[in-house]
């Protein structure tokens, strides 16, 4: 805690704090809360029951009204403080509601009812989790079936995306032949075609080769990245030469230099690559829209799209169903904050 | 174990030539070291030779086969590379093994070769180690392990030596002779280092801008250099080489003066020569004998010899070495003398012309 | 496929050139704790090792059959494949469809209509009131996306310029506030905009802090004003933390002793900032700039999940307009969405080719 109190007191330097300081750090005070708040927000919201994110102005934490079960009602009732005329303050169940007036009962001893205004009463309350939030969508509304599509395009595509754009990377770091600035030129040109500008046509590829509303009509237009083969490419340039001669020498073949000496050695771009791949395809959006149209084929993004349109927004379901979709990315961040940032930061990539 | 046998091998980079013609034939078993300055062209034919650069003329033949066309994989010839060229991602048996997995070989057998080649080069208790664990000569000698599993036609050599320390140097080199008397393949040795040539080689080839200069044994070359250029560069400190003439009688004749004895004939009447004269074939005389007379510059006692370096008139610069410990300074004036027998002379092309020389007289 | 990775700025050089320091050949043995890691992940490699072992002998009989000379060919051909299929021959056909008519999807089943696409786009009484125009939701469209682009714009350079100012002080924990800038940026645009569309809803968290400090209810998505103002929000604090890196990066390219200098000249903070830093900072400024420009033309995900494009037509952008007059609306018009997006293509490759223009000036 002290640590913390540091943190926002002192600077690395030596000396004073300067006002230039100060605006600094207020600067990121505010942008802490900014850009986590609404996350914390959302996760928070999540575990509401309906009725708690009904209210208004909304509570901080998840709570609920107690509710407690009184002797000779079937039903739960819930559980209200009530000043007594002789100055007490006792909680009391109510049992049904006649206009202004409260019938409510104590539920040490259920035969006497009292009666009382219902603007006296407030009602007690519990941090309680709804993780019925979570449980009902993934059981009911086949989220788990979505939640898998996703699982199963992301690794899928990037596995493809690894595979072929390495292929391609190798063939461009490695080799001199005829047209390899034209295959330069192409990977240069794709960078500048956006799926925005050809989502009809390659909706028309896509429809020709029998594969809409199936998971590959989106794994496989987007497999071939122009970004992976740039990145690639300039890593295994700075293979050593020599290494990929003395395995020509250990009579290995291309495809053995390929996959015993370069790919090893270009693991560390690889993985760059690989997160890049997983985090385009888990967020992916536009393209999915247009091609699956049938819930079963849903991904996480799509139907939680749906999700908010066809319901009439059900927020806990839906609250919920968002940070399900948002865990693995945020847990993937946790571990790898490091090595993504400066990852994105050495090639100007996202 | 095979020959190999180039004829008029060209390369050139655009319009650069690097090899002009290199015709070259070396017996089984032998051991040749390719030496020459820089830019030279010797790391070139040794990269035309493994197949990792294509010709722009002549052929290779390995074992009477011509394999000017075969890619290095199938060539079946093995090579030490300069950066030694280890898979850092593999450990020092996978590195030994790579070669033999590709070549199909049964699992049993490849273990058996890499722990003999390790067991040979000491290499047993690294087996499990990354290159990147290992010291320079480990790493060498892992490199040379890499190339001895594989049992190749011919191996090659890239320099292999010249990422060591002096003293590993020596000790690799001395290894590398004894390697290869016991394993006795065909090898073939780039450097740029003579005494590693000299050495190692049963012959050493010299390349100067992509052509050979001369072949022969180190000490042919270093008896005999059929040019001004091997006469320069083999041996150290360097050869003397003097400017010099023959008169009109066929003698010749240094900064004006008649060299008693030496008749390199009259067909080279009137025209400037070389003489060239090693350091140790100069020796101090008696006054009226000199052939010269100089003054010392500077001294260099190392104990067992001593190197004077002297100048004299006409511009005459001399390296005299000496035997032992000579009491000699700065500024001596010293006659000397050129042993007759080892004189060699150059004529304006840089050809070595054969000497007359009158009989020897007992010194 | 997203439009992200697409149109993702080119690989910078100063990058690569680190990447040369680092040594393939790691200089320090292994650490033994390493073992076990390396255990964990054995079935993995023996998996991938036999699938290499799978693919070797059909590789190698390849390479017998075509030589080594061609085997560059061999290992482009799958990605080059991917690419044509999926790239290439989309951009043809989507010329096709855009002198096409017609509601079938089959190129050779459209009636050739010539510029007839283009003419009806772009008919219009006034090219700066949409309304008169003949297909004014296209219009709409473009003046939206202008209108966002710009106050993006602005808005993203400069939050993210002082964000990475802040950062390349020496601040305390610089690398968990890096990071806090930079985690929304791994977040998918709907999940983004669902978060803010939770806080700004009717009786939303804003509302209740509006109402708890003696303010009246704002319906944000009512108004067309706000709607565009969140649209704008929203998406600079999902994406600033992208562009602060990359700022940042820059600045910490910049040599620490040019600062050194202008201390001991006594140059005070602000003309420090401004006539060292920012002219320093220019060349990556431009860069960003440019990839801002193009990645707000194409919007398209957080808005139409936080808006709808609504209410009515007010934030409803250019690819929205292509996406629904392809795929949402009931009469499928494919060549009028083509028509458009080759429009909207157009302005992309010009934009691309300045970006690269910038990035290459930078390099050099």
């Amino acid at each position: 805690m002290t640590g913390i109190a540091r943190l926002f007191t002192a600077r690395r330097g030596v000396g004073r704090l300067h006002w230039t300081d100060w605006v600094s750090y207020a600067f990121l005070a505010v942008a802490v809360v900014l850009m986590f708040g609404p996350v914390l927000w959302l996760v928070l919201s999540s575990f509401k029951t309906p009725a708690a994110l009904l209210e208004f102005p909304p509570t901080l934490a998840p709570v609920a009204q107690k509710e407690v079960r009184v002797e000779g009602y079937p039903q739960p009732l819930p559980l209200f403080s009530v000043p007594m005329e002789d100055g007490t303050v006792r909680q009391l169940a109510q049992v049904r509601r006649v206009g202004i007036i409260a019938q409510m009962v104590d539920p040490a001893s259920p035969a006497a009812t009292v009666r009382v205004p219902v603007d006296k009463r407030t009602p007690v309350r519990e941090v309680a989790f709804a993780f019925e939030n979570y449980i009902e969508p993934l059981a009911k509304f086949d989220f788990l079936r979505f939640l898998g599509n996703s699982l199963f395009v992301t690794v899928v595509a990037t596995l493809i995306t690894l595979v072929i754009n390495s292929m391609a990377a190798y063939a461009l770091s490695v080799y001199e032949f005829k047209g390899k600035s034209l295959a330069m030129l192409g990977v240069i040109g794709t960078l500048m075609i956006p799926i925005t500008i050809i989502l009809v046509p390659v909706y028309l590829v896509v429809t020709e080769m029998g594969l809409v509303n199936s998971l590959w009509a989106v794994i496989l237009p987007g497999a071939a990245t122009p970004t992976g083969v740039f990145l690639l490419r300039q890593y295994m340039l700075t293979i050593p030469r020599d290494l990929i001669e003395a395995a020509r020498m250990d009579k290995a073949s291309e495809w053995r230099i390929y996959a015993r000496i370069v790919m090893p050695l270009s693991l560390p771009a690889l993985a760059v690559l690989a997160i890049f791949s997983i985090m385009w395809r888990w967020n992916d959006f536009l393209w999915p829209l247009a091609v699956l149209t049938k819930s079963e084929v849903h991904t996480l993004q799509i139907a939680l799209n749906a999700f908010q349109g066809e319901l009439q927004t059900q927020w806990h379901y839906l609250l919920a169903m968002t940070v399900v979709t948002l865990a693995p990315v945020a847990i993937v961040f946790a571990f790898l904050q490091r090595f993504i940032t400066t990852g994105i930061a050495n090639t100007g990539m996202k | 174990m095979a020959g190999l046998e180039l004829r008029a091998i060209r390369k050139d980079y655009g319009p650069v030539a690097v090899l002009k013609g290199v015709d070259l034939s070396i017996a089984d078993g032998e051991f040749v070291v390719f030496v020459g300055p820089s830019g030279c062209g010797k790391s070139t034919l040794l990269r035309v030779i493994a197949g990792l650069e294509t010709v722009t003329g002549g052929a290779v033949t390995i074992d009477g086969q011509d394999v000017t066309r075969v890619p290095a994989s199938d060539r079946g010839l093995a090579m030490v590379f300069q950066s030694y060229a280890l898979y850092p991602h593999m450990s020092v048996y996978d590195n030994m093994a790579f070669a033999l997995e590709n070549m199909g070989v049964a699992k049993p057998e490849i273990d058996a070769r890499v722990r003999r080649a390790a067991a040979m080069l000491r290499l047993t208790d690294y087996l499990a180690r990354k290159p990147g664990a290992l010291s320079g000569g480990q790493r060498q000698r892992v490199a040379i392990g890499r190339a001895i599993v594989r049992d190749p036609k011919i191996f090659l050599f890239d320099e292999p030596l010249s990422n060591l320390d002096a003293e590993l140097r020596v000790a690799t080199r001395k290894e590398l002779a004894a390697l290869h008397a016991e394993i006795g393949g065909t090898m073939i040795y780039v450097t740029h280092d003579q005494v590693e040539a000299m050495t190692l080689a049963d012959r050493i080839v010299v390349l100067n801008g992509g052509r050979i200069e001369q072949v022969g044994r180190p000490l042919d070359l270093y008896n005999e250099p059929a040019n001004l250029f091997v006469a320069g560069f083999i041996g150290s400190p360097r050869m003397n080489l003097l400017p010099a003439g023959v008169d009109a009688v066929g003698a010749l004749t240094l900064a004006g003066r008649a060299l008693a004895g030496v008749t390199p004939g009259a067909q080279l009447a009137g025209e400037a020569v070389t003489l060239g004269v090693r350091p140790e074939h100069v020796g101090l005389c008696a006054a009226p004998e000199a052939d010269a007379t100089v003054a010392v510059d500077l001294v260099e006692q190392l104990g067992g010899e001593t190197f004077l370096y002297a100048s004299g008139q006409a511009d005459l610069k001399l390296t005299i070495r000496l035997d032992g410990q000579v009491g000699v300074g700065r500024g001596d004036i010293l006659p000397v003398r050129f042993d007759r027998a080892r004189l060699h002379v150059f004529d304006a092309a840089g050809r070595a012309r054969p000497l007359g020389l009158a009989p020897r007289s007992p010194a | 496929m997203t439009a992200n990775h697409r149109n993702a700025g080119t690989t910078r050089p100063a990058a690569h050139r680190n990447r040369q320091h680092r040594s393939p050949e790691p200089m320090t043995s292994p650490a033994p704790s390493a073992a076990p890691v390396r255990a964990r992940f054995a079935p993995f490699e023996r998996l991938g090792l036999a699938l290499v072992r799978l693919f070797d002998p059909p590789m190698r009989a390849v390479q017998r059959l075509v030589g080594v000379g061609r085997m560059p060919y061999v290992f482009l051909l799958p990605n080059a494949l991917f690419f044509g299929v999926f790239v290439f021959l989309p951009i043809g056909i989507n010329i096709v469809f855009s002198v096409t008519g017609g509601t079938a999807l089959f190129p050779s089943q459209r009636p050739y209509v010539g510029g007839q696409q283009y003419a009806y786009l772009l008919d219009c009484g006034s090219y700066l009131e949409p309304a008169t125009c003949r297909e004014d939701h296209f219009w709409r469209g473009v003046a939206n996306t202008l209108k966002f682009t710009i106050f993006q714009m602005i808005a993203m350079v400069l939050f993210s310029l002082a964000a990475a100012l802040v950062l390349n002080r020496p601040i305390r924990g610089r690398g968990f506030f890096r990071a806090v800038f930079f985690f929304p940026v791994l977040l998918s645009p709907v999940v983004v905009a669902l978060i803010w569309k939770w806080i700004l809803q009717r009786d939303g968290l804003l509302n209740a802090v509006l109402t708890t400090a003696g303010g009246e209810k704002i319906l944000f998505f009512v108004d067309p004003g706000w709607a565009m103002f969140w649209s704008v929000f929203v998406s600079v604090w999902a994406h600033m933390g992208f562009y602060t890196l990359i700022l940042l990066a820059g600045l910490q390219a910049i040599p620490r002793d040019i600062y050194e200098a202008a201390e001991m000249d006594g140059t005070r903070p602000w003309r420090t900032l401004v006539r060292i830093t920012l002219p320093l900072l220019w060349p990556n400024l431009l860069v960003v700039l440019v990839l801002v420009l193009i990645r707000s033309v194409q919007v398209f995900d957080e808005v139409f999940v936080l808006t709808g494009g609504g209410p009515g037509t007010a934030t409803m952008m250019i690819v929205q307009y292509i996406y629904t007059t392809a795929f949402a609306n009931q009469v499928q018009n494919f060549g009028l969405a083509a028509a458009a997006s080759v429009l909207l293509g157009l302005v992309l490759f010009g934009l691309t080719l300045l970006q690269l223009y910038f990035t290459r000036r930078k390099a050099a």
